[in-house]
């Protein structure tokens, strides 16, 4: 089990804060960090794999203390042994695929080992290229294979989907749970996509600037309003503009930007940038498959 | 007998521009890690040190390189006396001066490269469990070849061109310490344009096969995509 209790002050854009959390994860589960971006998760993954320090706090693995302020131990990042998938996936240029697959490999290890990971993440073909002749799935992959490779008991994803396009994110959401299956690792992932969260973790930690501000299953978490015949999006104000009686919203939801009216008693006090949520009472939508 | 002093001349300016060529790309490629890894307050001080041979004439510096190293003060004669070595009028002397003059030619390229390297690199490696310095050979010195070649050669060239401070320190003796450049300066001050524009048109052609073949190599593999 992990068990993190620390406090860490970030200077972020908005000012400063102090990330403040208090976490445990059970071995084997899939868990997410989800919130905005500047919201702490990815400090957190830093923290846990030793690349940051905290202010004060205590980090225990399986009862062995990673962190503790008060006695002033730090296990250097070098002794922690997890695997990380970066955000931009830094894989050694001047390695070929294999190459940043045995650098990462144990001493004592087989390296047949490797050959049996590219295998599983589908890169047996690509072991002679070097990372530039890569595509980004390609290189994600390879990430994955280069931070799995050298058995760690716990795996960290910083958003390491954020980059593809959504065909190659639904592909290697798979690869991810099929590899989370084979090795059975703690897997934390750093995500502000709902429905990957929903595809792949079992349990969420939604941290809001710096703090915890609900943790349980995505059920739990993402289907909080109960209202189930209501759909429900946040949105950023785009314009306002007045058609006679009402009054016509730009609003960009998601990926989408959608139209939509209100009343002159419904836009008071909103300006163009806000944040909006929009509940629509929808009994019978259409749906289609694609 | 005047081919012989040219071949001679030649000789001793590449070998001067070799040796502190080799000299430079260990004790650079060290600066430029020292301050690409630094934070403390001392980085400052060090950097303008690096940097002073840009904005400095040649002159100033072979001036006080001179004088520290002279048998009349006390370094000079510290030197002399407890280890039989003399730094002033010597192909050592140039060496030493050269190595200083064209520090921030190998230094600000490589700290350049280092830096322009993502910093995730370092950090992968480091959560791999690798060391310092097995990230420092295995990571960031095979990233940053075109920092180092670019170093390498612009060091070269710049040592080849070098003026003011070898003829400060190294006197311009003939066969000794008298390297092409000066021999330019020599040949015209004696009216003998013929020999110095053989010196003159040696060097401008070398250089610009140096320039050209870093721009050309550096093209190739900025287009490999390398980085």
């Amino acid at each position: 089990m992990i068990h993190i209790d620390i406090v860490k002050p970030l200077n972020l854009a908005s000012g400063l804060m102090d990330l403040e959390v208090d976490i445990k994860i059970n071995d084997g589960a899939f868990v997410a960090f989800y919130g905005q971006s500047g919201a702490g998760k990815t400090t957190l993954l830093r923290i846990l794999s030793g690349l940051e320090t905290p202010k004060e706090g205590k980090i225990e693995v399986d009862g062995e203390v990673w962190f503790d302020s008060s006695t002033k131990i730090n296990k250097p990042a070098q002794k922690r042994g997890v695997g990380f998938v970066f955000q931009d996936f830094a894989l050694f240029p001047n390695m070929t695929v294999k190459e940043n697959l045995l650098y990462a490999l144990k001493k004592g290890d087989t390296k047949t080992y490797v050959d049996e990971v590219m295998e599983v993440v589908g890169l047996s073909e690509l072991h002679a290229r070097y990372p530039y002749q890569l595509s980004g799935g390609q290189k994600q992959r390879v990430a994955l294979a280069r931070a799995v490779v050298c058995k760690p008991k716990i795996l960290l994803l910083d958003e390491p989907l954020s980059a593809l396009d959504a065909q190659m994110r639904s592909k290697l959401q798979d690869k991810l749970l099929e590899v989370h299956k084979l090795f059975g690792m703690t897997t934390v992932l750093v995500s502000h996509d709902v429905g990957e969260i929903f595809k792949l973790c079992g349990d969420v930690v939604w941290i809001e600037n710096g703090h915890i501000k609900s943790k349980g299953t995505p059920k739990q978490i993402f289907f909080k309003h109960k209202t189930s015949a209501a759909f429900e999006f946040i949105g950023e104000l785009l314009e306002i503009t007045k058609n006679e009686m009402i009054y016509i919203l730009v609003l960009h939801v998601g990926h989408e930007v959608i139209k939509t009216i209100a009343t002159k008693d419904e836009i008071v006090g909103l300006n163009i940038g806000d944040r909006v949520r929009v509940i629509t009472k929808s009994f019978h939508p259409i749906i289609e498959k694609l | 007998m005047m081919n012989e002093i040219f071949i001679s001349t030649m000789l001793l300016t590449f070998k001067l521009a070799f040796v502190t060529t080799v000299i430079l790309l260990i004790l650079g490629t060290c600066i430029a890690y020292y301050l690409f890894v630094a934070k403390s307050h001392v980085k400052p001080l060090i950097e303008t040190i690096v940097s002073m041979p840009l904005v400095l004439p040649p002159t100033v510096l072979g001036f006080y390189l001179l004088v520290a190293f002279s048998q009349e003060n006390f370094l000079g004669r510290f030197l002399q006396e407890y280890f039989g070595f003399r730094l002033t009028f010597t192909f050592a002397g140039l060496v030493f001066g050269s190595v200083i003059f064209s520090l921030p030619f190998m230094v600000h390229p490589i700290q350049n490269g280092l830096a322009a390297l993502p910093k995730s690199l370092s950090e992968a490696a480091t959560i791999l469990g690798k060391s310092k310095v097995n990230i420092f050979f295995k990571i960031l010195l095979p990233n940053i070849k075109p920092s180092l070649l670019t170093g390498v050669v612009i060091t070269f060239a710049h040592t080849i061109g070098e003026f003011g401070v070898v003829l400060m320190i190294g006197g311009n003796i003939p066969q000794k310490t008298r390297v092409a450049s000066l021999a330019v300066y020599d040949q015209v001050e004696s009216l003998n344009y013929h020999e110095a524009n053989k010196y003159a048109l040696t060097l401008f052609v070398i250089s610009f096969c140096v320039l050209l073949l870093v721009y050309i190599v550096n093209k190739k593999y900025f287009a490999k995509g390398f980085r």
